[in-house]
């Protein structure tokens, strides 16, 4: 059924290299890395796993190194990893990893990622891991590999390792150049057969010891992104671009307000429209679907429905969302951080200060509204996605739906960004419910409005904050509380918390009692109390304000308080923001100074890129003129990364327009794989904060979310754009040139401390201090005017 | 359903559709093409972008028998098998993360410089305006903006210079 379809380049070029001679077949046929059938060694790669379509789709073995490495016949090599890349160079950096342990050239190699049959469950993307946790086992494969090759070819050449040298996939005798062997002729097309050990994929591991630091070549280079010319050229086949013969177009329609219970659905208001197949429903969740895509929006629009609203508010308006946030009861409290006798410091404080923080909800709101595709040919089911957890889809598909988890495999492709809990997860679970209820291949994609009213949410936030100060400015005592609406936080492809399980009346047995973060304080506070409170909005499920991972879940948010707090107390101490912090993280005697000192490497190498760093407090003098300028720091740590960052603003007096001029970011992330790669991802962090800080917000009534569009829901556009970004790649750690440094993470540590570098250059300029995100002009004046009068 | 004929990347297609059908819908769909995408169904991201008669147009919304120009899009930027030089340049600046805007982007930024070769930088932020992205790519887009624009400048030099060469 499914021989036209079109699979990801890097399949495709991966397989066309395959040599079809009964070796590579055997390979291919038992070594579960690749589910091919036999004798069509001359058909084209994608031709030849299409075919094999027909399953089932047993979980590759992470304990064979095959699973993970091919040698072909030419001497390259394709490297499979259960990772996911959204478009930050995650796949490039694996290749730069996996080719230095391996002594291949980076030309030689290339990577399949990502999809469940063919590649070791790494459970995709999430939690900037990727090169911190996931991309060590890829590097001890790699080097396992190299080891046994290395065997083979002293048994080929008749000389001992220790006198063996590889260079881009040739053996060569340190003692005799002459004598050399390719890594093709030892095992090209043919299987390692090497058992590795471990007790789960992270711990995945051979005999061979990665290389030192010193000894790497490919890494620290800054290579091209190898997906970016398909991605401007217009070659790349996107998991939206997938088409397979029988398929049919799905839309969904959405209750009009939440809770809403559907009574009934007149389908001839749509059976007139051509191509019109069905309109299927389970509880509440409604679906049309037509033989082509613009007939299935059509139907989506015209279907009549008549639903019964619920007898209850199901949440607040969001203009009294926060005022909801402090007089609720709190779903869980977390048992307060004490460090010091709080209480005691604050009545010895010579001064006290106070301040209240909010954040509102945000939304991942794709460029690219959630889309899937799925494929039930063949009693199997073969799901298209760019989900980036493609394997936790296939096992909450195989739940939801009740089939063996062995007959349904996901396709991983790109697609839209997918930072953090998107929709990529419900609508898997969409396609597939429809393919299985049709039989026919059936692609669905959200509209415009479902993106942005019905994806998942960034946990809204309330925070109160009490600081002293001593006679000497120094920080004496702060007292953090935080109140988060987070209850029921959604999980990844969890079959019965997607939004389709909701609708169809499904609930969970236990449910997620969510958080409300504390700040990760790296700073020296002695005394200190941090405390966290859930609260629940009263509709808890089929609500499109479901909260679930964005971006750094509760990071932008929780520093936004903190940071933004830290620079009030030095501008009352009358202190430069920069000292202030630095004195206070010189004061920390936690962890034997690793993260003291990185932290202050960091915030000193951001002072010293800013370039003339004037010390004094903050705010700045005002000057005559509508345009007030001023600059902000923030630093924070997120899991081992440091980032410290410094925004200059242009605030304008007279409309309340706030342009970020520019931004300098210093940041550790340990050894950097691809300083280019990092750059750019640390770069656009920075700016997708910037549009948290500036723009995003979604609002609602007390019965729907009425963001529904760009025009609704405004976001960050070029106009916004900074005119100078610096970024600093820092190296702080207190032994800087251990064999063993570490590679940490960096897809959203500068993502967290933007909203409060914004806040704090707002006050820098103009005296004034937002402490409600986002800061949209109107919020601004506002605050201005206040000010005046 | 009524025959339609398209002039796209310099071929001409005929389809038999709904002509109130959007063109996004029969570029991708019965065409097959990959570089316009859906975004919004609004023509407020841009993701669906293409050019028609020199103009950035955008796809999502405008029924396909209302076109009578020659539509280009992604796939047709490039010439004899060389990128674009916008093409060149989103790869030497290394512009997109996801990529999924990124279509828009360079449609429009082609329809921006056939119109004003050499914007200021105000001038590319306000003709860039409409498109969108979520991956927050926008200061690469500049960078590599300024690139072509620069380099065409450089260009224009070196035709000069050669030409002085030429003529002594």
């Amino acid at each position: 059924m499914s021989t036209t379809l079109q699979l990801p380049q890097a399949i495709e070029a991966a397989l066309q290299r395959l040599n079809p001679s009964t070796s590579r077949r055997n390979f291919l046929a038992s070594s579960g890395a690749l589910v091919l059938s036999l004798g069509l060694g001359t058909v084209p790669g994608a031709r030849v796993l299409a075919q094999a379509a027909a399953g089932p789709y047993p979980d590759p073995d992470f304990l064979q190194l095959d699973t993970w490495i091919v040698i072909h016949p030419d001497n390259t090599a394709t490297f499979f990893v259960g990772k996911t890349d959204g478009g930050q160079g995650t796949g490039t950096a694996f290749r730069q990893m996996m080719c230095d342990e391996l002594d291949l050239a980076y030309e030689q190699t290339s990577l399949v990622m990502g999809s469940t049959d063919t590649t070791p469950d790494q459970g995709g993307s999430g939690g900037s891991d990727a090169i911190e946790t996931d991309g060590k086992p890829m590097r001890r494969v790699a080097a396992e590999a190299r080891r046994v090759l290395l065997e083979l070819a002293a048994e080929r050449l008749n000389t001992p390792v220790a006198q063996l040298t590889a260079n881009n996939g040739i053996v060569t005798s340190t003692a005799d150049a002459g004598k050399s062997v390719r890594y093709a002729d030892l095992v090209g097309g043919k299987r390692f057969d090497v058992a590795l050990t471990g007790q789960n994929i992270n711990a995945t591991t051979g005999t061979a010891a990665v290389k030192p630091v010193q000894q790497l070549r490919v890494v620290g280079k800054p290579l091209p992104r190898y997906d970016i010319p398909a991605k401007v050229d217009g070659s790349l086949t996107w998991a939206v671009d997938v088409k397979l013969p029988g398929m049919l177009h799905a839309r969904n329609v959405r209750p009009p307000v939440a809770g809403a219970q559907l009574r009934s659905i007149d389908e001839t208001s749509v059976a007139g429209i051509p191509g019109f197949v069905r309109v299927v429903s389970s509880g509440n969740y409604v679906a049309v679907v037509c033989e082509r895509e613009e007939q299935a929006i059509q139907a989506a629009r015209q279907l009549k429905a008549e639903w019964t609203p619920p007898a209850q508010a199901p949440f607040p308006a969001s203009n009294d969302l926060f005022d909801y946030i402090r007089s609720a009861t709190p779903t869980s409290s977390e048992e307060p951080q004490v460090t010091g006798d709080v209480a005691a410091a604050f009545t010895s404080a010579a001064a006290v200060l106070e301040a209240d923080y909010e954040v509102p909800f945000q939304g991942h709101t794709a460029i690219g509204p959630a889309f899937a595709l799925a494929d039930p040919s063949d009693n199997q089911l073969t799901i298209y996605s760019n989900d980036m957890k493609s394997y936790g889809l296939r096992t909450g598909v195989a739940t939801f739906l009740g089939l063996p988890r062995d007959r349904v495999r996901v396709i991983y492709m790109d697609g839209p960004q997918v930072y953090g809990r998107t929709a990529s997860d419900d609508v898997g679970f969409e396609a597939a419910f429809l393919a299985n209820e049709l039989g026919r291949p059936v692609r669905v994609q959200w509209m415009r409005h479902e993106e942005t009213a019905w994806d998942t949410k960034g946990p809204a936030y309330a925070f109160k904050l009490r600081g002293g100060l001593d006679a000497n400015g120094k920080l004496t005592a702060l007292d953090y509380e935080a109140r988060a609406i987070d209850y029921a936080h959604l999980g990844y492809n969890e079959p019965d918390t997607v939004l389709i399980a909701q609708l169809m009346g499904r609930r969970p047995t236990r449910i997620a009692e969510g958080g409300a973060a504390t700040p990760s304080v790296k700073y020296g506070i002695p005394n200190l109390s941090l405390t966290g409170h859930v609260v629940a909005l009263p509709m808890v499920w089929e609500t499109p304000l479901r909260t679930g991972n964005l971006r750094d879940p509760d990071g932008p948010q929780v520093t936004f308080a903190f940071e933004g707090f830290i620079d009030e107390l030095a501008a009352a101490a009358r202190r430069d923001p920069a000292e202030f912090r630095l004195e206070l993280v010189e004061a920390s005697t936690e962890d034997n100074a690793f993260r003291r000192n990185r932290s202050l490497a960091v915030l000193r190498a951001a002072v010293e890129a800013y370039g003339g760093w004037e010390s004094r407090p903050a705010p700045k003098q005002q000057t005559a003129g509508p345009i007030q300028s001023g600059r902000g720091l923030a630093y924070t740590y997120r899991s081992n990364t440091v980032v410290a960052l410094i925004a200059d603003v242009e605030v304008n007096r007279d409309t309340g327009h706030v342009w970020v001029k520019r931004l300098v970011c210093a940041h550790d992330c340990g050894l950097t794989i691809n300083p280019m790669g990092l750059k750019h991802t640390i770069e656009c962090g920075m700016l997708h904060g910037l549009s948290r800080a500036l723009w995003e917000e979604v609002q609602f009534d007390n019965e729907k979310v009425t963001s529904v569009d760009w025009a609704t829901h405004p976001s960050m556009r070029h106009s916004d754009t900074p005119e100078s970004i610096d970024i600093v790649l820092v190296n702080g750690d207190p032994n800087p040139d251990r064999p063993d440094l570490p590679h940490y993470g960096a897809g959203e540590t500068s993502h967290k401390p933007m909203i409060a570098a914004v806040a704090n250059a707002i006050f820098d300029a103009t005296g004034v201090r937002l402490r409600r995100a986002p800061f949209r002009k109107e919020r601004v004046l506002e605050a201005l005017r206040a000010k005046q009068s | 359903m009524s025959v339609i004929s398209l002039s796209v990347n310099g071929a001409v297609h005929e389809v038999d559709i709904d002509p109130a059908t959007p063109l996004l819908y029969v570029l991708r769909n019965d065409l097959g093409l990959r570089g316009p995408r859906f975004g919004c169904g609004l023509g407020q991201c841009g993701a669906c972008t293409v050019i028609i008669d020199g103009a950035a147009v955008r796809s999502c919304q405008l029924p396909t028998a209302a076109v009578s120009g020659n539509i280009t899009t992604l796939e047709g930027l490039a010439q004899n098998g060389n990128l674009h030089p916008l093409q060149q340049a989103w790869i030497d600046e290394q512009v997109p993360q996801c990529g999924y805007c990124q279509n828009g982007q360079l449609m429009t930024a082609k329809a921006l410089l056939d119109r004003n070769p050499s914007p200021t930088d105000a001038e590319i932020r306000e003709g860039m305006e409409g498109a969108l992205c979520r991956c927050m790519t926008y200061y690469r887009i500049h960078a590599a903006i300024k690139r072509v624009v620069s380099n065409s400048a450089t260009a224009l030099f070196i035709d000069a210079s050669d030409k002085t060469e030429a003529q002594v």
